[in-house]
């Protein structure tokens, strides 16, 4: 059986309504930004999205935003977008803010079969309210729970037909804590090769994580922030 | 006579040192890079999988997957590294960054930081700062000593929702640097252009003064 599919449109319907899809990326750097335009253009609805940001009014989840396919989402850092803001004042939208740190180890706990951690981040704010306390070693941390999706969306710059993914500077973020903590992950990437062609040393994702793997075409990879030297 | 801002990123930049790993934050932490001398072996950590920020690009080589934390287009030093967003705070929490540089919005005379949110305006969230400042095994905080009403933002206790509790280890403003001890709030230099009774006045926190105190040239 391969794990090689040539269609966007087709794998992402093995996303279902209610549906809790860890998405990677870091702003919008190595966001999986081909499944989540066919995801969009399929309309699957009440999702609940896990991902460090929310993409940008017309860009990333910003256009699952557009499309009112969000019931919830768990992020550290929601700010670059109006639409999200409409959508969370008005009650649309369910919001749940996890310290980055925080958010990361639970995918990554997730993923590993860890059901709970103590740590803390968070003690003495707002994030720590209604959540069991405990020192270790004379320090108060919180209890966090993993977390794991039905589905995780990562991207990556080359993958293998069994899933071995290597991804390229900063864009490995999120992927590699999502691609593990997914029931079903997809991949995609910009390079397919065969299985032997990447180096056993270098590989980030191991292929076991990853159930489906597509090659993107035409990586638009849009820059939040432009800065130049002078 | 400089700006405050001048002020404040002149005096920070000392707090970095030869062979430090160094989280800057967001905003006008992010300038101290443009300041560190060329002699100094710094490693600089953002909290989206890079250890070893460079400059920023040339136009030519712009990478939009080469990025730091506030998502500006960034290149990386020799030496540097990338991973993912567990081993980046694991990095964090775990205690192996030197020091952490964060803007504030208020801090108490506990050491108490609030930097992430204002009830009634939209939540933006906290990013990574509830984590660094856990873990970063010294916190600096750089912010102007009064708000734009001229109100003291340095509080006998936060008014605003935390980023953490207890957490500040140093305090520099435009006018003056504080640490804090088990003792409390104390005052350790006054910059430039401020006195000590300037300080009182646009302070609303109770601190001691350090009998060994600084005042800088120009200071009255």
């Amino acid at each position: 059986m391969t794990k090689i599919s040539t269609s966007f449109n087709d794998i992402v319907r093995i996303i279902q309504d209610g549906d809790t899809v860890i998405v990677g990326g870091f702003g919008l750097s190595g966001i999986p930004e081909k499944a989540i335009m066919a995801l969009a253009e399929q309309g699957t609805k009440d999702l609940t999205i896990v991902s460090n940001n929310c993409g940008v009014d017309d860009w990333g989840l910003g256009l699952l935003l557009q499309n009112k396919q969000i019931k919830k989402i768990l992020a550290s850092y929601v700010g670059e977008n109006k639409v999200f803001e409409e959508q969370y004042l008005n009650g649309e939208l369910d919001v749940e803010l996890v310290p980055q740190g925080t958010l990361a180890e639970r995918i990554r706990a997730g993923g590993a079969g860890i059901s709970g951690f103590y740590t803390p981040t968070g003690v003495g704010t707002p994030i720590a309210e209604g959540k069991e306390h405990k020192k270790f070693n004379g320090r108060t941390c919180i209890l966090e729970t993993g977390i794991v999706g039905d589905i995780a969306l990562v991207k990556a710059w080359k993958g293998d037909s069994y899933g071995n993914l290597l991804y390229r500077k900063t864009s490995r973020n999120f992927n590699p804590l999502a691609a593990a903590a997914g029931n079903k992950t997809i991949a995609e990437v910009e390079e397919l090769v065969e299985i032997g062609d990447l180096d056993p040393n270098f590989i980030h994702t191991p292929g076991l994580y990853v159930q489906h793997i597509l090659k993107g075409e035409n990586y638009e990879k849009r820059i939040e922030k432009r800065t130049v030297r002078a | 006579m400089s700006t405050s801002r001048e002020k404040i990123i002149n005096r920070a930049v000392h707090e970095i040192q030869d062979g430090m790993t160094v989280n800057l934050g967001i905003g006008m932490p992010t300038m101290l890079a443009n300041f560190i001398p060329a002699s100094m072996n710094v490693y600089l950590h953002s909290e989206n999988g890079l250890l070893g920020i460079g400059p920023y690009p040339h136009e030519n080589v712009v990478d939009p997957d080469l990025i730091n934390a506030g998502k500006e287009t960034v290149t990386v030093k020799e030496g540097g590294s990338f991973f993912d967003n567990a081993e980046s705070f694991a990095m964090i929490r775990g205690g192996h960054i030197d020091l952490a540089v964060l803007g504030g919005m208020e801090v108490s005379e506990k050491g108490d930081l609030a930097n992430w949110m204002i009830p009634g305006k939209m939540v933006k969230g906290m990013g990574g700062a509830m984590d660094i400042v856990q873990g970063a095994r010294k916190v600096v905080i750089i912010m102007n000593h009064v708000n734009k009403y001229g109100e003291s933002k340095i509080r006998a206790s936060c008014e605003l929702p935390l980023t953490g509790s207890q957490v500040v280890s140093r305090l520099i403003t435009d006018i003056a640097v504080f640490d804090f001890t088990d003792k409390g709030m104390v005052l350790k230099e006054i910059l430039e252009g401020a006195n000590l009774d300037m300080i009182r006045n646009k302070t609303e926190a109770d601190f001691s003064v350090d009998k060994n105190i600084t005042q800088k040239e120009g200071s009255s």
